[in-house]
């Protein structure tokens, strides 16, 4: 057992727990942390894999980018625990059949006769030094998946439109000001200019009031 | 004892079925069943991973690639929705998320 297996063990094992501390985890906070880990050990399998580029990427993206992103929504929202945690082991018999199921599978596909690559095949010069995994991901990347990835990135601006105009509102009791509308603010908009004749003809005097007639009967 | 391609899908298959059963267990937890999804992207992509590597072909990685492009994609409107959603109910009880029932 050489030293990398021994690395393999222990991620693998540490990947393991804060997997199940994810999914068992009381509070949120604590399973977005343990998710934070489980995503380091997976980066630290990955770089036994010499996939060193996607190892970090997944330590840029996920812990930097989208954990941050749980960790803001679970303290934002305040979540009542305790409706959510009872009947927390009532389905438990069903889902540990289900998952022995998938792992069993798994073993016996594993077990019987499933022999492709034992050994890394021609181990892609992998010892020598000049072998960059970036290098060949990025020449593959921006040649034969230019159209994919293209395709990707436009997912990326589907994604942050979608996440802003979901969650976008207009308060009612704030006066803010459009600036397009100010824009495009025209002068007649503001000022109407009333045409009037130059002057006008004075009114006819009015006529003379009679001076209420004297009471002559008196 | 050297590893071989059966250890990384072994702790992939254990992944998968420890976040298949997260998912069973935290159904009213929607919170955590975003994350129980991540965990079972992560153990497709370290499937992926160990096929590119044990069988010399780095057209696997480039599929890791994507899969975190539209997995990132992914949690940002599932978080943007759950944000939504306790915006107009207060909770995020999914018991109470029959409003299209009539």
């Amino acid at each position: 057992m050489d030293v990398q297996t021994g690395f393999f063990y222990l991620f693998s094992a540490m990947l393991l727990f804060a997997a199940f501390r994810v999914i068992t985890a009381r509070n949120p906070v604590y399973a977005a942390l343990y998710l934070v880990l489980a995503f380091f050990q997976a980066a630290a399998v990955w770089i036994l894999l010499r996939a060193e580029f996607l190892a970090i990427t997944l330590v840029l993206v996920y812990v930097g980018a989208v954990m941050v992103l749980f960790l803001f929504v679970v303290m934002m929202l305040d979540v009542n625990m305790d409706g959510v945690r009872q009947n927390f082991w009532k389905h438990f018999p069903l889902a540990a059949t289900v998952g022995a199921v998938i792992a069993l599978q798994m073993a016996a596909v594993l077990m019987g006769g499933f022999r492709v690559g034992e050994e890394p095949r021609a181990v892609v010069a992998a010892g020598a030094p000049q072998f960059s995994n970036t290098a060949e991901l990025g020449r593959l990347l921006y040649t034969e998946y230019l159209y994919p990835l293209e395709i990707a990135a436009v997912i990326l601006l589907v994604a942050i439109i979608a996440a802003i105009a979901l969650t976008l509102r207009t308060r009612k009791d704030s006066r803010q000001m459009d600036p397009s509308d100010q824009v495009r603010v025209k002068a007649r908009d503001r000022v109407r200019v009333v045409r009037m004749a130059p002057t006008l003809a004075a009114p006819p005097p009015e006529p003379e009031i009679p001076p209420p007639p004297a009471d002559t009967k008196s | 004892m050297t590893l071989t391609l059966g250890h990384f899908l072994s702790l992939g298959a254990i992944l998968f079925a420890l976040s298949v059963i997260g998912i069973f267990l935290n159904r009213r937890n929607l919170i955590v069943l975003l994350m129980a999804i991540e965990l079972m992207l992560l153990a497709v992509n370290m499937n992926f991973v160990a096929f590119s590597h044990y069988l010399n072909d780095m057209h696997g990685q480039v599929f890791v690639f994507f899969i975190l492009t539209v997995a990132a994609a992914e949690s940002a409107i599932g978080l943007a929705i759950l944000v939504l959603l306790f915006r107009n109910n207060s909770n995020i009880n999914i018991d109470e998320l029959n409003t299209l029932k009539g």
